[in-house]
C-alpha cells in the first residue's frame, strides 16, 4: 500500500510522458491519478491502526545489501497526515495547472506527478539513502517546473533555489555515510542514535535549507514569486514540510544530545525567522511576497515546535505543519487566480475586488481568517500548542510566539484588505470575472479540509503518536 | 628452438574477434563496392564487438578463479573480463554512433577497423600482467586512436586533436616506458607479482619508476594535472568516437592502474595511496572549475571527465576491496552516460553542421524530446542525482573513501559535486529553458533533421543503462565484488 502510494503516481507520470495524448485527455488523465491517490490514501488512514500506533504498512526490499541499504519504507501516525496534506495539496495543484492550461501540459502535469510520488516517497522512506534519494528528486521536477513555467525571473530564482538546496542536501549526503557507515546500517528504524554534532549538523543544514529557516531564506522569495502559483503553493505547502518532517524523524530522534546542545541557537533561530518574517511580510508590496514571507514566519514556529521536543509542542508542530500547508497552498492559489485576473500581484493596483465577486471575497476571508489563528480555527489550535511546548523552555519562547500572531494578523489582514477593500485598484477591471466553478472546486475542497481540522484538531493531534505520548515517542526512536 | 608456451586461445577469444573483425573490416575496405562498404564495414565492427562482449561475458562466467595465461603474461580473471564488457559494449554503442556521421567518407572502412583494433588493444591492455603487455596495450589503442582522431582530414581541427594526442600521449607513454625501465632496474621483474615480491620498501629507484608509470597511466584516464589534451582532443575528434574514448579508454586506464598498483605495488601503499588521492583531488578541482567557464558543450563534457576521473581515483586510492567495487561498478553508469551524452552531441553538430555549443543547444529537448530526456538525465546523473546509477556510485565512493579514513576526501568530493551541478544544469537549462527562436545561431540546416535509428538506439541503449543501474545495484556490485576478488587485496 505504501509503495502503492508512490508508484501510482510515477507510473501516472511515465504513463502521460510515453502516451502521444491531447492536452485534455493528459489533464485528465493526470487528474484521475491525483485524485486515485487521493483514494489510496483514503484507505490508508481507514486501515491504519492508530491505537496501536508506529510503522505500519511497511515494505522492505533489498537494495544493495553489502553497504545494508534496503528499499523499506512505511508509515507512522504523523506521516499518514503528512502524507494526507501532500495528495491533497498535489490534487489541487494539479487540477489548477490543468484548468490554467499550461504550455507543454503533458510535460508539466507529468512533472506534478513525479513530485508527488517524490514527496510521498520522502514521508515514507525508512532508509536513510532511500530518504536522500527521494529528498533529492524533489529537486529534479521542481528545477524544471520553476525553470520552465516561471515567470520573466527564473532563471535567476531557479539558480539559486538549487544551488541552496543542493548545498544542504550534499552535506546531508556526507552526513549520511558518515552515520550510515559508523553504524553499519542505513535502515532509519535500527540505526542507533548518535551524539556526533558534525553528522547532526549536517542534517539540519539540508533541512533548515528546505525549510527555510533563517537566515537561509535567500532563495525563498525568489522561488516563491517566479513560480507559476501552483508550483508555488506546492513549493511552501508540501515541499517544506519534507525539512520538518526531517526535523522531527531524524534531527531529534537520532540525535538526542546534539538535539539538546543546540535547543537555544535553533530555537533562536526560529524565532527571528518568526517575526522577521511577519515583519517582511507586513511590508511585502505583492501578495506573493505576504505569503512568501509568512510561510518563513510558519516554518520558524513549526521547528520552535519540533525543537522543543515535548508532548505539546511536537503534536502541535505536526497539526500546524498541515494547517500550513493547507493554507498556503489554498492562498498561493487564490493569489493566482487574482493574478490572473488583475494581470497584477502588487498590492496596491489591487483592492476592491469584493464587490460583485461574491464567492473570491468568501474564499479569500475564510482562509485568511484561519490562516491568522484565529480562535476556534486550527491554525489557532497548532500554534497554541506550539507556544504551550515551548513555553516549557522559557517563556521567552513564547512571548515571541504570542508577538508573531499577533503580528500574522497584521499581515494578513492588510493583504485580503488590500485585495477585497478600499477603492477598486487601478488593474481591477470590471471584466476581471468572480471566481469559476472550476476555480471553486479547487480552492473550497482544500478549505472544507481546513474547516474540518477547525472543528476538529484532535483529529490529529491524538493521532499522531503512539499512545499519544509525542514525547516518549520520539525518545524511543517511534520504535 | 624456443618452446612455444602454451596458449589459452579461449582466453584471448575478445581480442582475436575483435582483431579478426579487424582485419576483415579491413579486406573490405578494398573490396566490397564503395556504396556497401560503409555498411559492411560498419555491421563487421559492430559484430567484432558483439562477439567479443559475448566472449567476455562466457569468460566472466568461466574464470572463477583467475590465473596468467600465456606464460603469465596475460591474466584472465573476472577483473579483466568485466572491464571487457563494458569495453565492448561501449564499442558496440560508439558504432552505432558513429554511423550517420557527416564526413568525408572515403576511408570509412579504415575508421572501422581501425574501432574495432582499438577495442582489441583495450581488451589487451586490461589483462596485462607485467610491464612489457601493459605498454604493448597501451601502445596498441593508443596509436588506433591517434589515426581515428584524424581520419577526417577536411576537418582541421580533426588534425589538430591528433597532433596534440599524438605528441602528448606520445610523451606519456614514453614516461610510463622509462618508468617501467626504472622498475625493472629495482626489481629485476616484469611481471606484477614479481615486481611485488622482489619490491623492497623505501627503495628510491623503484618509488620514482612508480611514480612515472601512474603519471604515463594519468595521461590516459585524463586526470589532472595531466589532462592538458583531454579538452582539446575531445573537442576536436569526431563526437562519436570522442564518446568510445571518454567511456572506454577512461574505462581501461582506471582498471589498469588498480590492478598495477594492487598486485605489483602493494609495499608502497602508503606512496601511493596518497599520491593517488593528490591526483584525485587536483582532477576535482580542475575538472570542475575549468568546466564552469566552457562555452562549448564537448569542452565542458571533457572537463566533466577529468573531474569524474578523480572521483573514480579517489576509489583506486582507498586500496581496498570496497574501492575496487566502487570503481567497477561507477565506470558502469559513467561509461554509459558519456556515450549517451556525446551522442546526443553528435545528434545537435549534424543537425547544425557547427560545434555544438550552450547557446547552440537551446530548445533541442523540445524539438527532439526523446534525446532531449535522455541528456536531461544524462547531466543530472553527472551530478549525482538519484536518477541514474551515479548517484550510487558516488556513494560508493564516498564510502570507500570513509572506510579509508579520509573524510576529508569525502567532502572534497562533496564540494566538487555541488560546484558541478552548475555546469550540468547549465546543459538543462538550455535544453529546455531557453526558446530556441531567440537566437539566430541555432538555424537548423534545412529540413527535418535525419532519421538516425542506430543513434536513437545507442542513446537509448545508453539511458536503460544509466537509469537501470541504479535499481540493479545488487547484481551489478556482486559482479563487480567477483572481479574484485580476483586482486590480491
Amino acid at each position: 500500500m505504501t509503495t502503492l502510494l508512490i508508484v501510482l503516481p510515477l507510473a501516472a507520470a511515465l504513463v502521460i510522458w510515453v502516451l502521444p495524448l491531447n492536452d485534455v485527455s493528459a489533464g485528465a488523465l493526470a487528474l484521475l491519478a491525483a485524485l486515485a491517490e487521493v483514494g489510496v490514501w483514503i484507505q490508508l488512514v481507514a486501515r491504519y491502526d492508530f491505537g496501536q500506533g508506529g510503522l505500519q504498512f511497511a515494505q522492505q526490499r533489498n537494495w544493495f545489501s553489502d553497504q545494508h541499504v534496503s528499499y523499506h519504507v512505511g508509515v507512522y501516525g504523523f506521516s499518514v497526515w503528512l502524507i494526507g496534506l501532500t495528495v491533497v495539496a498535489m490534487a489541487a495543484a494539479i487540477a489548477y495547472g490543468f484548468w490554467a492550461g499550461r504550455d507543454h501540459l503533458r510535460a508539466y502535469l507529468g512533472l506534478m506527478l513525479f513530485l508527488t510520488g517524490a514527496v510521498v516517497g520522502v514521508f515514507t522512506a525508512q532508509d536513510l539513502l532511500l530518504f536522500y534519494a527521494f529528498f533529492e528528486a524533489m529537486m529534479i521536477p521542481l528545477y524544471v517546473l520553476v525553470g520552465v513555467w516561471g515567470g520573466p525571473g527564473r532563471m535567476a530564482a531557479t539558480l539559486k533555489f538549487v544551488l541552496f538546496t543542493m548545498a544542504g542536501s550534499l552535506l546531508m549526503l556526507a552526513a549520511i555515510v558518515v552515520y550510515g557507515l559508523s553504524q553499519n546500517t542505513f535502515d532509519i528504524v535500527q540505526i542507533g542514535q548518535s551524539s556526533s554534532d558534525w553528522i547532526f549538523l549536517g542534517f539540519v543544514a539540508a533541512f533548515a535549507i528546505k525549510a527555510p529557516l533563517f537566515p537561509l531564506h535567500g532563495w525563498l522569495p525568489d522561488a516563491y514569486r517566479e513560480a507559476s502559483p501552483e508550483v508555488a503553493a506546492i513549493l511552501s505547502g508540501v515541499v517544506s514540510k519534507a525539512a520538518a518532517y526531517g526535523f522531527l524523524r531524524i534531527a531529534i530522534t537520532k540525535f538526542p544530545e546534539p538535539a539538546q546542545h543546540y535547543r537555544a541557537p535553533i530555537l533562536a533561530l526560529a524565532a527571528i525567522g518568526l517575526i522577521y518574517g511577519s515583519l517582511l511580510a507586513f511590508r511585502a508590496p505583492d501578495v506573493r511576497g505576504v505569503i512568501a514571507y509568512s510561510s518563513l514566519a510558519q516554518m520558524g514556529l513549526i521547528t520552535m515546535g519540533i525543537f522543543s521536543v515535548n508532548d505539546l509542542g511536537l503534536d502541535g508542530s505536526v497539526l500546524q505543519m498541515v494547517n500550513h500547508g493547507l493554507i498556503s497552498t489554498t492562498l498561493f492559489l487564490l493569489a493566482g487566480m487574482v493574478e490572473r485576473r488583475a494581470l497584477t500581484g502588487e498590492l496596491t493596483r489591487l483592492g476592491g475586488m469584493a464587490r460583485g465577486r461574491p464567492a473570491l471575497a468568501i474564499v479569500l476571508l475564510t482562509t485568511g481568517v484561519i490562516a491568522l489563528a484565529v480562535p476556534l480555527s486550527s491554525a489557532f489550535a497548532g500554534e497554541f500548542l506550539i507556544l504551550a511546548g515551548v513555553f516549557r523552555h522559557g517563556w521567552g519562547w513564547s512571548v515571541v510566539g504570542a508577538v508573531a500572531m499577533v503580528l500574522a494578523a497584521a499581515y494578513v489582514l492588510r493583504l485580503v484588505s488590500a485585495i477585497l477593500h478600499r477603492d477598486v485598484g487601478p488593474a481591477v477591471s470590471d471584466a476581471a470575472l468572480d471566481l469559476r466553478p472550476a476555480e471553486l472546486g479547487v480552492v473550497v475542497p482544500l478549505l472544507a479540509c481546513l474547516l474540518a481540522l477547525s472543528a476538529w484538531p484532535a483529529a490529529i493531534t491524538q493521532h499522531s503518536f503512539r499512545g499519544d505520548h509525542a514525547q516518549a515517542d520520539v525518545a524511543q526512536g517511534f520504535k | 628452438m624456443i618452446p612455444r608456451p602454451h596458449i589459452d586461445w579461449f582466453a584471448l577469444a575478445p581480442v582475436n574477434s575483435l582483431l579478426a573483425a579487424s582485419a576483415l573490416a579491413l579486406l573490405c575496405s578494398v573490396l566490397a563496392p564503395r556504396r556497401s562498404r560503409k555498411a559492411v564495414t560498419a555491421t563487421l565492427c559492430a559484430l567484432g564487438y558483439a562477439t567479443a562482449f559475448g566472449f567476455a561475458v562466457a569468460l566472466y562466467v568461466r574464470s572463477a578463479h583467475g590465473h596468467g595465461v600465456v606464460v603469465d603474461a596475460f591474466r584472465r580473471d573476472r577483473l579483466a573480463e568485466l572491464t571487457g564488457i563494458i569495453v565492448a559494449g561501449s564499442g558496440l554503442l560508439a558504432t552505432g554512433l558513429s554511423y550517420r556521421e557527416r564526413w568525408r567518407e572515403d576511408h570509412i572502412g579504415e575508421y572501422y577497423a581501425l574501432l574495432a583494433a582499438a577495442g582489441g588493444g583495450m581488451l589487451f591492455f586490461v589483462g596485462a600482467n607485467n610491464l612489457m603487455t601493459l605498454f604493448l596495450g597501451l601502445e596498441w589503442f593508443s596509436i588506433c586512436l591517434y589515426i581515428l582522431c584524424a581520419i577526417d582530414r577536411d576537418r582541421l581541427s580533426g588534425l589538430e586533436a591528433a597532433l596534440k594526442y599524438l605528441v602528448i600521449g606520445g610523451f606519456g607513454s614514453a614516461v610510463l616506458l622509462f618508468g617501467a625501465a626504472l622498475v625493472y632496474g629495482a626489481t629485476g621483474a616484469i611481471d606484477f607479482p614479481g615486481i611485488a615480491a622482489a619490491g623492497h620498501e623505501h627503495d628510491a629507484l623503484l618509488v620514482f619508476g612508480l611514480a612515472m608509470i601512474i603519471a604515463g597511466l594519468a595521461f590516459k584516464a585524463s586526470a589532472a594535472p595531466f589532462h592538458m589534451w583531454t579538452p582539446d582532443v575531445y573537442e576536436g575528434a569526431p563526437t562519436p568516437l570522442t564518446a568510445f574514448m571518454a567511456a572506454a579508454t577512461k574505462t581501461v586506464a582506471l582498471v589498469v592502474t588498480l590492478r598495477l598498483l594492487i598486485t605489483a605495488f602493494p609495499g608502497d601503499a602508503y606512496v601511493w595511496t596518497r599520491a593517488l588521492a593528490v591526483i584525485a583531488v587536483c582532477s576535482l578541482v580542475i575538472g570542475n572549475l575549468a568546466a564552469l567557464v566552457q562555452k562549448g558543450v564537448k569542452r565542458m563534457l571533457a572537463y566533466s571527465s577529468v573531474s569524474h576521473a578523480g572521483f573514480m581515483l579517489i576509489a583506486v586510492a582507498s586500496n581496498s576491496s570496497l574501492g575496487a567495487r566502487a570503481l567497477l561498478y561507477y565506470l558502469v553508469p559513467y561509461a554509459a552516460m558519456s556515450l549517451g551524452s556525446f551522442g546526443v552531441v553528435a545528434a545537435r553538430e549534424r543537425e547544425l553542421g557547427v560545434p555544438v555549443t550552450f547557446e547552440n543547444m537551446a530548445g533541442f529537448g523540445w524539438e527532439r524530446p526523446l534525446l532531449g530526456i535522455s541528456m536531461w538525465t544524462f547531466m543530472l546523473g553527472f551530478a549525482g542525482f538519484p536518477l541514474t546509477g551515479g548517484f550510487v556510485g558516488k556513494f560508493y565512493v564516498f564510502a570507500a573513501a570513509y572506510r579509508h579514513g579520509w573524510t576529508w576526501l569525502v567532502i572534497v568530493g562533496v564540494l566538487a559535486t555541488l560546484v558541478s551541478l552548475y555546469y550540468y544544469l547549465g546543459v538543462v537549462r538550455a535544453l529546455y529553458m531557453r526558446p530556441g527562436e531567440n537566437l539566430g545561431a541555432a538555424v537548423v540546416a534545412g529540413g527535418s533533421p535525419a532519421r538516425e535509428p542506430l543513434l536513437h538506439a545507442a542513446v537509448g541503449v545508453a539511458l536503460t543503462v544509466s537509469v537501470g543501474s541504479l535499481f540493479a545495484v545488487e547484481p551489478l556490485i556482486t559482479l563487480a565484488r567477483h572481479a574484485a576478488a580476483s586482486l590480491p587485496f
